[in-house]
């Protein structure tokens, strides 16, 4: 099901305040997104939990999207990429 | 535990690699879910595939269980892995294939 896609920058600017969020749909339908976050909050975490902390800050949104791909760096990491 | 979540840990337990996906190895029906089979038969891997779309009570207990939101999820030795993203970068990073040497499954 469609989420425009403000709702979803809004919701991960509410867990991820600060960060580098950035939000492409890659179908064109508002209903597969491709997610990027660098936060230096995942320092420590492994890819799971990371991606749980994503998961977590988008919630019940999360079960209307049809598809999320998610990226989760630090800083240090996105600086090597 | 449900009976549905005793089905499930029977089959992450007797299955060294079990991947949950939408579709099956032949036909996948989900762009995520065929990456997962690709990574996995690249690899030579023998792998069980519950296809979660015929089965509507498995397809939320899995993410009830997994504790994770999403469609494909990956198990190996009966512990859960990730999704495609998470697997696909271990994959490219070489964490994959070291993983399954460890475990035995990967020569």
């Amino acid at each position: 099901m469609p989420v425009p896609k403000q709702v979803i920058q809004d919701l991960l600017a509410l867990s991820f305040p600060n960060d580098q969020i950035t939000l492409r749909d890659f179908a064109g339908d508002a209903d597969h997104y491709a997610i990027t976050i660098v936060s230096s909050r995942f320092e420590g975490m492994s890819r799971l939990q990371r991606h749980q902390m994503v998961y977590k800050a988008l919630s019940e949104k999360m079960i209307e999207l049809h598809a999320l791909s998610l990226k989760t760096l630090t800083p240090q990491e996105a600086m090597r990429e | 535990m449900s009976v549905i979540f005793k089905k499930i840990q029977q089959d992450i337990d007797e299955n060294p690699i079990v991947l949950y996906m939408k579709g099956t190895k032949t036909v996948p029906q989900c762009g995520f879910s065929a990456i997962l089979v690709q990574i996995l038969t690249q690899l030579g891997l023998d792998f069980k595939a519950v296809n979660v779309l015929v089965d509507q009570e498995l397809r939320q207990a899995i993410k009830d269980f997994s504790n994770w939101p999403t469609i494909p999820q990956l198990y190996i030795k009966g512990e859960f892995i990730g999704g495609c993203d998470i697997v696909r970068e271990m994959f490219q990073s070489g964490e994959l294939q070291a993983l399954l040497k460890e475990k035995n499954l990967l020569d």
